[in-house]
């Protein structure tokens, strides 16, 4: 057993790059290649090219691989179309979220589950486990696929010049197999980062073509290479949640406020159900607390696990938090007792430091692209 | 990267210039630092009028990622406070050895273990 970091197939091309890189769930990742906030500026407003091979992908083929992932997560993927993508959770019998997923339907018989770096290991032995009763084989995909993210407005734009794919007819959350850059890849129409985007499955020999490739259809309309810190500010202005931060075992999708993804009315059981349902109507009835949004008014930033704080005493935690380019302040996601969770409650601060800094409380997200 | 010869270091990354004829010396990040730390957003400084003490925390700066102490290379009185860095604190990146000075002290008592910029480099790596 080694503890040596995993390396993408892109690892190289990092290095040439002078990218910063960093530890990420055993992966070495980049971080940055230069500034943070440049690589996020570029995604909001042109185009940004991540490498996002880290990412686990776990394929289930056969008859009844809908139904197993009916049983298995907490949406109702046997209903979900050919070539359309569904954002869902796996959660464990008391309702616990073991990871957040996106499940591509590839073909009748074919789905592919893509789960967080930090939990691919988890997911692949919870999903083959809850798949031996049905006629359906779990494949482990996770060294199958190179995954490179082109993300922002422009990046319709730098994907047609090098794919004869129908772009336009691939909606948010769809996917379709194609050509890019000579290169045969699953085009997904997905992202986490509030921006139109694409985000493209190829084998990893591949990979550095189609970056290259990419990175010179992109040069004129102001693409660069982005690392893992702004991909982490973009999710956050954007009100996503990160496994880790807004999602733990010790949450449910209700507290969350992702309840929209547990779908009670499919067919037979799944993980989780009972509890869920109990934890769906405590949400109902008494929030013990709610997911919200902050800003700043000063400039320290709040970062995870610093206490939210109203009239002396402790009312929530901080999961996410970081200063917003976008909006030009801090802000953070956190969770807060329900009392002090409304837009424009006042008298909420985070205690930074042992400084109560005066923060406002907002709905999420805070920032939401035109469309 | 290169640190400048005429300034002198700390193994918590600081620079500090020859002190002029009043004993006053400038004080920054180096290179490495900021490169380390990425995009600075916030500098607390110390206040004119604080008085600091070699080796010990009298700021703070903070990154997209992080934060981290600002500590004092020798033990004076703080003179002036960069404020183009307080309302800028992007300087400590783009200048760390030029505008992204952080503060001026008047000395009163230095280490003994400041390091020249060729320790330095052969520290920092």
């Amino acid at each position: 057993m080694t503890n040596a970091p995993r390396h993408t197939a892109l690892d190289a091309l990092h290095r040439a790059l002078g990218a910063t890189m960093t530890d990420f769930a055993g992966w070495d990742m980049p971080l940055r290649y230069g500034s943070e906030r440049d690589e996020h500026v570029a995604v909001r407003t042109r185009a940004g090219l991540f490498d996002l091979s880290h990412m686990g992908e776990i394929t289930l083929t056969g008859p009844q691989a809908g139904q197993a992932l009916d049983y298995a997560l907490v949406g109702n993927l046997s209903a979900l179309a050919v070539g359309r993508a569904r954002y869902t959770m796996i959660c464990d019998a008391e309702g616990g979220i073991l990871d957040d997923l996106i499940v591509y339907r590839l073909a009748d018989e074919e789905f592919m589950v893509v789960a967080n770096a930090s939990n691919a290991q988890v997911v692949l032995d919870a999903v083959t486990e809850r798949a031996a009763g049905f006629d359906t084989v779990v494949r482990d995909d996770r060294d199958a696929y190179a995954l490179i993210a082109v993300q922002g407005p422009a990046s319709p734009g730098i994907l047609k010049s090098v794919t004869d794919a129908d772009l336009d007819g691939l909606k948010y959350y769809a996917g379709l197999p194609g050509t890019v850059a000579g290169v045969p890849a699953l085009i997904a129409r997905t992202g986490y980062t509030g921006e139109d985007g694409f985000e493209l499955f190829v084998a990893p020999g591949d990979a550095e073509k189609l970056w290259q490739a990419l990175t010179e259809a992109g040069a004129d309309a102001g693409l660069v290479p982005c690392g893992l810190s702004c991909r982490d500010t973009l999710r956050l202005e954007a009100g996503m949640p990160l496994y880790g931060h807004e999602l733990t075992t010790a949450t449910t999708p209700f507290d969350a406020g992702l309840g929209r993804v547990v779908k009670f009315d499919k067919d037979g059981d799944f993980v989780g159900r009972a509890a869920l349902e109990a934890a769906a109507e405590r949400a109902e009835s008494a929030p013990p607390r709610k997911l919200v949004g902050l800003i700043a008014t000063g400039r320290r930033v709040p970062r995870a696990g610093f206490s939210v704080v109203a009239g002396g005493e402790v009312v929530g935690e901080v999961t996410s938090g970081a200063p917003s380019p976008t909006l030009g302040k801090p802000i953070a996601i956190a969770y807060v007792d329900a009392a002090h969770a409304a837009p424009g409650t006042e008298g909420v601060a985070v205690d930074i430091r042992g400084s109560h800094e005066p923060y406002e409380v907002v709905a999420l997200p805070f920032y939401k692209r035109a469309r | 990267m290169s640190n400048p010869q005429q300034l002198r270091y700390t193994k918590e990354h600081e620079w500090l210039s020859a002190a002029d004829e009043n004993g006053v010396a400038t004080i920054g990040i180096t290179e490495f630092a900021a490169n380390a730390l990425g995009d600075v957003v916030y500098a607390q400084l110390p206040a004119v009028g604080d008085t600091v003490a070699a080796g010990e925390t009298c700021g703070e700066l903070e990154s997209t990622k992080s934060v981290s102490d600002l500590y004092a290379p020798v033990t004076g009185e703080v003179v002036e406070a960069n404020q183009d860095v307080a309302d800028d604190p992007s300087l400590v990146n783009s200048a760390p050895f030029e505008g992204g000075w952080l503060f001026k002290v008047k000395i009163t008592d230095e280490p003994e273990d400041l390091m020249s910029a060729d320790e330095y480099t052969a520290f920092a790596g």
